[in-house]
């Protein structure tokens, strides 16, 4: 069955021709009437950022290949000199991409349209594009040439396609939102971007999926205690060492302690044999943190090792040998110990706006950082630790509102640059985690976290309702609670809400392409929109599905009581939630204590207040809940 | 059909709280015809595996081989044998129940599926995944059967059959309100390409037919009774206890004879008239076309199409005992010094041209023995 891949460019490109007129008409009409913004167009379709994301050096080093996340495009740079020797196009929102073991074949994964591109590098030609999971994120040939393994970010999983037909040979159980794919050996190294599900209000637990390539099947999960998000992994050439970059939450005390290093840790975990068994190590400092690590690679005789930090604008140079005599020196944990860096750190090298992938050359004397949000290239000389040269990617020459307002929102501005939006909404989505968000004290009013796509006509905003507008939203109370520090001056903040307005609605993976409803979905849409139960009697109004869950995006945007009130909780009323692509931000109720959809009706509404369920059967309540999927 | 099941339960109660001990003797004609002239049918060296080593209970349900991995389902967790060491999950580890009933490989992907008494386990590379009916669409949380078909898992539980597509995450509940099946106690499942069979409690055996999506039942054609009337024309009963499909033909099991199915001919075993050495039919596993093993109550056996050889610790001495039947009906002792680790046997799968068999005290592997 094809999903529906709504031309999400044009939703994107809609979004944004919108949010500008919004931001035109000022933005007193989102209720914070001392914020203006000075009109500058945006780039025209035909004038969009680059925004690279992953660079990968071709096997004799001559050429970089960008894959510009922003172009739906990989360029192909002359890496001496950055200019562009070919364009090879692929799908909405590459997101990975890598080569075939003989170079001859590049692969990349496309995660709006769930595919794989499939084009020779010798002519730029495009050869194939072959479907894959949901939300394809990184791409991998085995050593082989015998299968191609993708990591699919909403499918949870790793498709395994025919490296020559693309057949679908299997789809691999990994971790939740699996992201990244690193191959050593017979080995294949799986990181995802939120936590596995878990018991309500513990720490988060990730996974490295490891995956025998030869057999295609799962062998091993590296388990990864307190870890929400994980991104890259790399392996030595050697593959004795591996080391992952990841996030470190401590979502179970309050937000507000960030001024005593209780929000996030930035850590690696290192493993292999050089290591023994898996060491988390933290990368800040006791009051410098250097949030988001995503690219991660080790120079080839593994004596350094540099990790991008999305959040803070660097690159963080480690010494591998003091890394390891630290640990073995230490007894675990030390994860949280942000004195330990200064053992093993030994530069952090300043680069552009929102450093990801990194690619480097095949003697380990360049390293060369996808700044993903000004269209640069930095080239670290590895020997002396400093940025010898930037290349600048073709694209628009200034920097327009919206621009700036996604740079603001993946940039880490809080107290000591501990975190910043992108933390907790990973990828501008959500990090499937609850948090203690306000300072009434530990364990009271916890907050699931929510996806941020498509937003407008949802408000107000909290689960209580309490912030009428994204300016409040992001603004002050942020501030406040958040960053516990002041960060916005009205036109950044104009800037921000401009951005989280222009984010669009992924596409919906359970409906199909025709929009037409299977027939449990047509059935759940029944259940939906019914106005008497099973014994003939009517349902009033308030206790229908469809009355708070109306409109187009499924909210009436008020606030109700629906029986899943917590004593811990500071309000009774809770604001109704949009419901779209609801199946992909579990758990679900304002804080998270329903595991699954099934869950809010099965265990959370005994009598009946979260609409009128209990009349239905096993197979109606499941109908329900396929065309919920669906919204 | 009340009375049939309070008979039969009765029946499981009364051989299952033997404890461990053969009840009932079943009396078997030997022949005078020494052993070698008797058909070759496998013979095993058996190694009976308990608490005493390693297992985490004597009662096991069920067993499942992958390759040189063994797991065993058992009253008390699931056990994997790997390597010469067993492992043990428990709910502790997220096993949906420490009473493992069922098993199931996705040999695509190398997952484990168990059906437990209190939901369903995925185990996959030590990671468990646990569906219930609570917090998944599973129709109940007592899980008599799995089976796995490409994407697809599918389940018998004590409230009808179910679906999961493991790429959409969809539930599809099939019950009396939607299939032709009476009762809903859906015992057994296995699933192919072309079709689906469950074995379910009181409404004999159901057919899905995945190009058709369309549901049929095979029903006992002398109806309500317990008495073979009409032989090889149906369903010997009811109260199936499981079914296996395999190269288009299907094994179905009973509490009072068992089946095989053609797609167009039956042909029905009882005691009387073949070699099973009872009745009463815990499990069924077709080999293939012609070939099946059959776990009973009176011990395992073995029907490679025309000859039958039943395996058990003879039900009077306790002693291990081997016999094989001929075409003719001839039946003959093997000598044998080994034997499962009881007659009461609930499950069984091939490693090559060894067993393992799951009986209620122990799991047993049959090495193979060439002649």
């Amino acid at each position: 069955m094809r999903f529906a891949v709504r031309s999400a460019r044009g939703l994107r490109r809609f979004a944004e021709l919108a949010a500008v007129c919004v931001v035109s008409l000022g933005l007193a009409a989102l209720g914070h009437p001392g914020i203006t913004v000075a009109a500058q167009p945006e780039p025209t379709p035909e004038e969009r950022y680059a925004s690279p994301l992953e660079l990968l050096l071709s096997p004799d080093g001559r050429e970089l290949y960008v894959l510009c996340q922003g172009a739906d495009e990989v360029r192909v740079l002359e890496a001496a000199s950055g200019h562009v020797v070919r364009i090879i196009p692929v799908g909405h929102e590459p997101r990975g991409f890598s080569f075939s073991p003989d170079g001859k074949r590049l692969l990349a994964a496309n995660s709006w349209d769930d595919t794989v591109t499939v084009a020779d590098t010798n002519t730029g030609r495009v050869l194939a594009t072959w479907p894959a999971g949901y939300e394809p994120s990184s791409v991998v040939e085995d050593r082989a040439g015998k299968s191609l393994f993708v990591a699919d970010r909403i499918g949870n999983d790793v498709t395994v396609l025919d490296a020559v037909t693309g057949a679908v040979r299997a789809t691999l159980e990994a971790g939740r939102g699996t992201s990244y794919l690193t191959v050593s050996g017979s080995r294949m190294y799986a990181t995802h971007v939120y936590p596995n599900p878990g018991p309500h209000r513990t720490a988060p637990m990730s996974e490295i999926t490891v995956i025998d390539a030869v057999r295609a099947q799962v062998v091993d999960r590296m388990m990864l205690p307190g870890i929400a998000g994980t991104f890259h992994v790399a392996l030595s050439r050697d593959g004795r060492l591996g080391v992952a970059a990841e996030l470190h939450p401590k979502n179970l005390v309050p937000l507000a302690h960030v001024e005593h290093g209780w929000a996030f840790v930035d850590t690696l975990t290192v493993f292999g044999v050089d290591v023994g068994k898996p060491v988390e190590v933290p990368l800040d400092e006791i009051d410098r943190y250097f949030a988001m690590p995503f690219g991660v690679a080790i120079a080839p005789d593994k004596s350094r090792i540099f990790v991008t930090s999305a959040g803070s604008e660097c690159v963080t140079a480690i010494d591998t040998n003091r890394m390891l005599a630290f640990i073995r020196a230490h007894r675990e944990p030390f994860a949280e110990d942000l004195s330990a860096s200064a053992h093993y750190v030994v530069a952090r090298i300043p680069v552009g706006k929102n450093p990801r992938g990194v690619a480097m050359s095949r003697d380990g004397a360049r390293l060369y950082v996808a700044n993903h949000l000004d269209d640069t290239i930095s080239v670290i000389d590895t020997r002396t630790l400093r940025v010898v040269q930037t290349l600048r990617l073709s694209g628009p020459a200034k920097v327009s509102p919206l621009r700036r307002g996604e740079q603001i929102f993946y940039s880490s501005h809080s107290f000591q640059g501990q975190f910043g939006c992108s933390n907790c909404h990973i990828d501008s989505t959500f990090d499937g985690m609850q948090w203690d968000l306000e300072p009434d004290g530990f364990g009271r009013d916890i907050v699931d976290n929510r996806l941020i796509e498509d937003l407008r006509g949802t408000e107000p905003f909290k689960w209580n309702g309490g912030n009428p507008t994204l300016a409040q939203e992001c603004g002050i109370r942020t501030e406040m609670y958040f960053w516990r520090t002041q960060n916005y001056d009205d036109l950044r903040l104009a800037d921000l809400v401009l951005y989280i307005r222009s984010l669009p609605s992924r596409p919906n993976r359970w409906l199909a392409s025709d929009g037409v409803l299977t027939p449990a979905q047509q059935r759940g849409r029944e259940v939906f929109y019914r106005t008497t139960d099973k014994l003939g009697q009517p349902i009033p109004p308030e206790n229908r599905c469809s009355t708070c869950h109306s409109g187009p995006k499924g909210t009436d945007q008020k606030s109700f009581d629906v029986g899943t009130g917590k004593a811990t909780d500071n309000t009774g009323l809770l604001d109704t939630p949009q419901l779209r692509n609801i199946a992909l931000t579990a758990p679900y109720l304002h804080d998270g204590s329903a595991a699954t959809l099934e869950e809010i009706w099965t265990v959370y509404n005994p009598h009946d207040r979260h609409g009128r369920t209990n009349d239905l059967t096993k197979d109606e309540l499941n109908d329900l809940i396929e065309y919920l999927r669906t919204q | 059909m009340k009375l049939a099941r309070v008979l039969a339960v009765a029946l499981i109660a009364a051989v299952g709280s033997a404890g461990g001990q053969a009840v009932h003797p079943v009396r078997i004609a030997h022949a005078a015809a020494p052993a070698e002239r008797a058909p070759k049918m496998p013979r095993f060296r058996w190694e009976n595996y308990t608490t005493a080593n390693g297992l985490p209970d004597n009662h096991v349900f069920s067993v499942l081989v992958d390759g040189d991995r063994i797991w065993a389902g058992t009253n008390n967790g699931l056990a994997e044998y790997a390597n010469g060491r067993w492992k043990v999950y428990t709910t502790a580890d997220g096993l949906a129940h420490r009473a493992v009933l069922s098993l199931a490989l996705d040999k695509k992907t190398g997952a484990v599926w168990a059906g437990t008494m209190g939901g369903l386990s995925r185990i996959s590379a030590g990671r468990i995944d646990t569906y219930t009916q609570l917090n998944s669409g599973l129709s109940n949380d007592v899980v008599y059967g799995v089976s796995v078909e490409g994407d697809n898992v599918w389940v018998a539980t004590a409230a009808g059959a179910c679906r999961l597509n493991t790429r959409t995450g969809e539930w599809s509940l099939y019950n009396e309100r939607n299939t032709p099946m009476i009762e809903i106690w859906a015992y057994g499942v296995s699933a192919a390409a072309d079709k689906v069979y469950y074995a379910v409690w009181g409404s004999g055996l159901l057919e899905y037919t995945q190009k058709t999506h369309a549901w049929d039942m095979y029903s006992d054609p002398d109806g309500e009774t317990e008495i073979v009337l009409l032989k090889d024309q149906g369903l010997i009963h009811e109260i199936t206890s499981s079914v296996s499909y395999v190269d288009g033909i299907v094994w179905v099991s009973t509490y009072f004879g068992d089946s095989r199915y053609d797609g167009r001919y039956w042909h029905n075993f009882l005691t009387k008239d073949s070699g099973l050495p009872s009745n009463f039919t815990n499990f069924v596993k077709g080999v293939d076309r012609n070939r099946a093993w059959f776990c009973t109550d009176k011990g395992l056996a073995y029907y490679d199409g025309i000859h039958w050889a039943v395996y058990r610790p003879a039900l009077d001495t306790h002693k291990p005992e081997m016999t094989v039947r001929d075409a003719a009906g001839h039946v003959t002792a093997i000598p044998v010094t080994t034997a499962p680790a009881h007659n009461y046997v609930l499950g069984i799968d091939f490693q090559g041209q060894d067993v393992w068999v799951a009986t209620a005290e122990g799991l047993s592997h049959g090495i193979y023995q060439p002649y």
